[in-house]
């Protein structure tokens, strides 16, 4: 879908998120303590909230919420983000995007 | 003798026999004498409900003489005054005497079913957990068949993690081959994967149940972090055990444990939002209207995250785990999982040291 394809590509790491997920939460809060500022579009309040969510599913999202990009290439919901972290595999790809102030 | 009066009707089935002035005072301190209880020294003889079955009194063999002439007839409106009291109480008597007698029955019914379902329930285990939950106020509900089902699974595994740790000490004791402790290590792990798979199951049906470690010991309990083990915790207990490293190994796992860190930070961060929104949802509204449907059905709702949250947890679990095992040697993975079970066996054994603990009389 045009608008995931055009959001999700946009520069650093990106994050489609809803407000009452508390999962959503979790992950942001994980990227904020790796010195990274995502970029959050929250959906509920987006009209295309529902296209959004299928076109997420479909692009290989095991959740849609939240669906994390880094770089443009989608890295998946919140289990396989804290596989890759564990893994140690996740700071690598967001290495461009750390802040080095905090 | 005859001191039936033509008002008299009498009662449908039983008829208590009339007797004298004499007879009742001598009720009276049969009553007092006994502690209250009414002893009637009259026969309670079923007869048909025929009105001139009074009068045949002699033919029914009551043992006692009446010596009713005399009064009767000095004080006849007296007397059946009293006689019809002494009807009517001897009839209230046999009422509440019924309705008592009643409710022993249906009681000691409600009893017997009771125990059978405490029998039914402890057979269904041999393991002890808690077979019945309690809710605030101490009465006890039924827990679901998956939930029970899941405690006799545990039991199972328990028996199992075991039976695997002796043989892991049995095995580093002596010689043992690579392939081998392969087996027993991959074996030890898949174990640990299953009990996951059967946590997950369980929360779908009562998330509240695994969140409060219902079927763990009390000192497992205690350290639980959202349904489980803390991750953390594991990699700082298991440390030590694993000398000596290499050094990539010891960066590997310094940089696990940073990344597990963080990883259950967010994690904790994220359960903290649920309990502030569930408490919202609950909380909302005017407290001590008395009628509060939409706020439980907004909290329902939002528990659903709960289950997610259970599985997130026991996902970072699975996940360090797995690093460690990648990182480790067979052996060092060996040596880990060895001292991982005795460490759980350890907790389970202070949970029930203490709790048959002798306290000292204060």
């Amino acid at each position: 879908m045009d608008k995931v394809m055009r959001m999700s590509s946009e520069k650093g790491v990106v994050i489609f998120t809803k407000s009452s997920c508390c999962l959503c939460y979790a992950v942001q809060i994980l990227f904020r303590n790796l010195r990274v500022q995502p970029t959050i579009h929250e959906i509920d309040t987006d009209p295309d909230c529902r296209e959004i969510e299928k076109a997420l599913l479909r692009i290989g999202c095991s959740t849609a919420f939240p669906a994390v990009f880094i770089g443009g290439k989608l890295v998946g919901s919140t289990s396989e983000v804290m596989s890759l972290h564990l893994s140690g595999s996740l700071v690598p790809l967001i290495k461009p995007y750390q802040s080095l102030l905090y | 003798m005859n001191t039936t009066s033509t008002h008299f009707v009498p009662p449908r089935r039983f008829e208590i026999y009339e007797t004298t002035l004499n007879q009742v005072s001598m009720w009276e301190e049969n009553f007092k004498n006994n502690g209250g209880i009414y002893i009637p020294n009259s026969i309670i003889i079923p007869t048909d409900a025929k009105q001139d079955s009074l009068s045949d009194d002699t033919s029914h063999g009551t043992p006692h003489k009446f010596d009713q002439e005399a009064s009767t007839s000095r004080h006849p409106d007296k007397t059946q005054r009293r006689l019809a009291q002494n009807r009517e109480a001897a009839r209230k008597s046999r009422l509440r005497k019924k309705a008592y007698v009643q409710q022993l029955e249906t009681s000691r019914l409600k009893l017997i079913h009771l125990e059978q379902e405490l029998d039914r329930a402890r057979q269904q285990g041999f393991y002890e957990g808690n077979r019945v939950d309690t809710n605030a106020l101490g009465f006890s509900v039924k827990m679901s068949s998956g939930i029970v089902a899941f405690e006799m699974e545990y039991g199972h595994w328990v028996e199992e993690q075991n039976r695997q740790i002796s043989e892991l000490r049995t095995v580093l004791q002596g010689q043992v081959s690579d392939v081998e402790l392969r087996l027993l290590v991959d074996n030890a792990m898949k174990h640990y994967f299953q009990l996951f798979r059967m946590k997950s199951a369980a929360a779908k049906i009562d998330v509240f149940y695994i969140m409060s470690g219902m079927w763990k010991t009390s000192a497992e309990r205690f350290f639980m972090w959202i349904g489980g083990f803390r991750p953390s915790e594991l990699l700082k207990v298991l440390l030590p055990h694993f000398d000596p490293l290499m050094d990539q190994q010891v960066l590997d796992v310094c940089n696990l444990r940073q990344s597990c860190q963080q990883a259950e930070d967010a994690v904790s961060q994220g359960m903290e939002k649920l309990q502030h929104t569930l408490t919202d949802s609950v909380a909302a509204g005017n407290l001590g209207e008395g009628s509060y449907i939409p706020q439980i059905t907004c909290a329902m709702e939002r528990l659903e995250a709960l289950v997610s949250f259970v599985d997130q947890a026991d996902h970072l679990r699975h996940e360090t785990l797995q690093q460690m095992h990648r990182i480790l040697t067979t052996r060092q993975a060996a040596r880990g999982l060895l001292a991982l079970g005795e460490y759980f066996q350890r907790l389970r054994a202070l949970s029930s040291s203490w709790a048959t603990r002798q306290r000292e009389p204060t």
